[in-house]
């Protein structure tokens, strides 16, 4: 049934509650500071720690593991399995927003403005006087005027910059299958900050089109979709690289062998998606 | 952490039980443990779930207002649906299902057994924090469960927790639905081939694969209504270009499946329970898995039949009406081939297949007002009305929730070795068959007289039935007390007779789980099984 040994099972867990409670804390305090209570903040940060010493805790516990030899191939694949269909929900979950651009853009500011059959008629009579031209912030003119941000520029090199990390990535996956240590390690710290030489500049580009073009999250549904696409994105990305640079830790003080590497391939699928979901940003969102 | 490989200490695997006192439930990794914790928990939240519809039901009484305001009438309504779906029938499938799909496919456990104990906790959570906003500024939210803006944007300070407790429960199905997938696509025997799976491994399978796609978007659709209302967007809000009938799109994306996602199981339950109580292999096991898949793939595609009169355009209607109406056809094969299963079957009427034959009569119910409410311009007239609650309640009540008690009376001999006594079971099933269609049979006659949905008061047409429908929810409700001391008596010694290992006659035929000791050892299928039973071919 199995290549080598039993499938691991542990017998306890100690750390999903530690989990659970961080994430409670967490949510909870941010909720409270949301409704305008003082001590939401203090909670929120508290509940953060408790969720980075659980991460720090139950990775080192998981890493110990795999190093000792306790997941066999069986065991692998089911982590394999676990990071795809989690990369799969996450999917989903830009869809949403993907779709809402594409809903606006398409359908119902179109009726907003009066044009088609049906829901255009009443719609129409809401705002007579309102022409849809996008990029916009609705006929209330929500947020004031704005500058749209342009494709070039920023948007353009880390696109690039993203592309490129893409790259590095599998360099650095070929070094670890070749068993090139020093290929792999290098790879992995080009990666890693080309990722956050990304997120530094998408934070430059959310500095200017705050201060000197007037685009804020409150722009309209421009503003909108803009902020909240790019932001998930952008919280993506940070994730992704503090991943990878677990992995490059590890890799730096001797784990994963050709076979045995599986949260190596985890990162850089996830790194992919991220890539995956910003040409799509970079398409919609900027470009057209 | 007890980092002990299975294989070092394989020869006396059998001597590790589980952890002493309290600590063992928190910690657990036990899918039988964590199969437990879900059930017990669904059941407690069944039962305040239904205290809320009691509520709802106390103030329909009469017309008039009774007992409570209209503003925590409609909160009962939004928090009597969101846990009932959240906290007591999801969980309890996930109970079911981790308990039974590693014994039905021959596994030592779940395939991520870690992150089985995180989903518990996160579910648990997040009821917790869901139920925290009854006691809130503003109280709970009174939007209905949908939680449509602009509406729900003019909730209190229980708004954002509401929110928050979404986020947390969607995160806790989708790890559950994960495992899941994992489990059924690497841990099974290897003669355990896809098709050969028992059918209750088969519709969890699919119903995994719409929590992963559907979890998401929920969580996004909430996640705009939290920046709609604290951090300025506009997404929902038409002065800046936005719509809120665009989170009706997005919600009932994600909620179409979602209540398939509550029947897809109890369709393998009842798949399960039938062929062996009619003494037959399961007519047309492979229609009914591709029966599944298509009901499955058709849910994603037909949502916004639940939004007929919002005004899309006509050629929107006009899809969804006919793309809804093919629903009906999968689903036609899936009644034809429980009704061909008993089909010249030795039958017995055993609690759980007493429970799953009014199963098969009361969905088909509710599936034919479904069929109803497909037509776009007659929808029209049921939309809002007490036809839709008594079409959904028939769907999840004499369906689901029958099932489950079903699953319930079908299982716990082979979980605890004790049997259930079976006269007071069947008085439980009586009572509920029977109440539960005075409860809901005659919200059709109102739904069709043109009673609304969700207002605690009503013109004096409408008393009579009413009454009868309320008095019909008391007893149900009541009834289900019996449930809870009959399981309590099971699970302390039962009738005091020690079961067989296959509990009912021949069930060893049908599935995996009848050839283990009963009750069942704490771990199971340490080295896979060589046989499998192939009854069902």
């Amino acid at each position: 049934m199995m290549s080598t040994g039993a499938y691991y099972i542990p017998h306890k867990a100690t750390w999903p509650i530690a989990a659970v409670a961080g994430m409670v804390v967490t949510l909870a305090g941010f909720a409270n500071y949301l409704n305008g209570n003082a001590a939401g903040s203090t909670f929120m940060i508290l509940g953060l720690v408790i969720f980075i010493l659980m991460l720090a805790g139950w990775f080192t516990m998981q890493a110990n593991e795999s190093e000792s030899g306790m997941y066999n191939h069986h065991v692998g694949i089911s982590y394999r399995m676990g990071m795809m269909w989690f990369i799969f929900s996450e999917i989903m979950f830009f869809a949403v927003f993907f779709g809402t651009l594409w809903f606006t853009r398409n359908l119902s500011l179109d009726w907003l403005a009066g044009i088609g059959d049906g829901p255009g008629r009443s719609s129409g009579m809401l705002w007579p006087a309102f022409d849809y031209v996008w990029p916009t912030n609705g006929p209330g003119n929500v947020g004031g005027e704005f500058e749209p941000m342009g494709a070039l520029g920023l948007p353009l090199l880390n696109t690039l910059i993203l592309l490129s990390s893409g790259l590095t990535c599998t360099w650095a996956h070929h070094g670890l299958l070749a068993k090139n240590r020093t290929e792999l390690i290098r790879g992995l710290a080009a990666t890693v900050t080309l990722g956050f030489l990304f997120v530094a500049f998408q934070a430059i580009e959310y500095q200017e089109a705050y201060h000197e073009m007037g685009l804020t999250l409150g722009s309209g549904i421009y503003g909108s979709t803009f902020f909240m696409l790019t932001g998930f994105h952008g919280a993506h990305v940070c994730i992704g690289a503090i991943m990878l640079t677990v992995v490059l830790f590890r890799s730096w003080k001797g784990h994963f062998t050709p076979e045995n590497h599986f949260v190596f391939e985890a990162a850089a699928w996830y790194w992919h998606f991220v890539d995956v979901v910003w040409l799509g940003l970079f398409i919609f969102v900027y470009l057209l | 952490m007890s980092a002990v490989v299975a294989e070092h200490e394989h020869d006396d695997h059998h001597d590790h039980g589980p952890e002493k006192g309290f600590l063992r439930w928190i910690i657990t990794t036990n899918h039988k443990d964590i199969g437990t914790l879900y059930l017990v928990f669904a059941l407690a939240m069944f039962f305040v779930g239904g205290s809320m519809a009691l509520i709802i039901r106390a103030e329909l009484f009469e017309p008039g207002m009774q007992f409570v305001s209209p503003q925590f009438f409609n909160s009962m309504t939004t928090m009597h649906a969101l846990v009932m779906v959240f906290g007591a029938v999801m969980p309890a499938f996930v109970g079911f299902a981790n308990w039974q799909i590693p014994l039905m496919i021959g596994a030592p456990d779940m395939a991520l057994p870690r992150m089985n104990n995180m989903s518990f906790w996160l579910l648990v959570a997040g009821i917790l924090m869901l139920a925290s906003t009854l006691f809130m500024e503003g109280g709970a939210p009174a939007s209905g469960w949908t939680l449509y803006p602009p509406l729900v944007l003019q909730t209190g300070a229980a708004l954002p927790f509401a929110i928050f407790s979404v986020h947390l429960l969607g995160i806790s199905s989708i790890m559950g639905a994960i495992n899941i997938i994992a489990t059924i696509f690497n841990m099974r025997a290897p003669k355990m081939t896809l098709m050969k799976m028992p059918l209750f491994v088969w519709t969890w399978l699919i119903t995994a694969f719409l929590l992963i796609a559907i979890m998401p978007v929920f969580a996004g659709a909430v996640t705009m209504l939290l920046t709609d209302r604290f951090f300025d967007t506009s997404f929902f809000d038409a002065a800046g270009g936005g719509d809120p009938v665009l989170y009706q799109h997005i919600f009932w994306f994600f909620g179409h499946p979602e209540v398939y996602v509550m029947i897809l199981p109890t369709f393998g339950i009842a798949s399960t329970i039938i062929p062996v109580f009619a003494r037959k292999p399961l007519f047309g096991y492979s229609s009914m898995v591709y029966a599944t898949a298509a009901i499955a793939f058709l849910s994603f595609i037909v949502w916004a039949h639940h939004m007929f009169t919002v005004g899309m355009p006509m050629a929107g209607e006009l899809y969804f009406m006919y793309a809804t109406m093919l629903i009906a056809i999968p689903t036609g094969v899936k009644i034809f081939n429980w009704t061909a299963t008993m089909w010249e079957g030795s039958m017995t009427f055993e609690t759980p297949m007493l429970f799953s034959i009014a199963f098969v009569v009361l969905f088909t119910l509710g599936g034919f007002t479904g069929l109803m409410m497909a037509l776009a311009p007659v929808d029209f007239q049921y939309h809002d009305t007490y036809f839709i609650v008594a079409h959904f309640h028939y769907t999840l009540v004499p369906a689901s929730v029958f099932i489950i008690m079903a699953g319930a009376y079908f299982w716990v001999p082979k979980w605890t070795g004790h049997m259930y006594d079976e006269r007071l079971a069947r008085f439980h099933f009586w009572l509920s068959a029977i109440s539960v269609n005075i409860l809901f049979f005659p919200q059709h006659f109102l739904g069709l007289a043109g009673m609304p949905r969700r207002i605690p008061d009503y013109a004096v047409q409408f008393a009579d039935w009413n009454m009868v429908s309320s008095i019909g929810a008391f007893i149900f409700g009541f009834s289900q007390l019996l449930f809870v001391y009959i399981m309590y008596k099971t699970v302390k010694g039962g009738t005091g007779e020690k079961v067989s290992d296959e509990v009912w006659e021949d069930a060893h035929k049908h599935s995996l789980e009848w050839s283990l000791p009963s009750p069942v050892p704490y771990h199971t299928f340490d080295t896979p099984p060589e046989k499998i039973p192939t009854e069902h071919f």
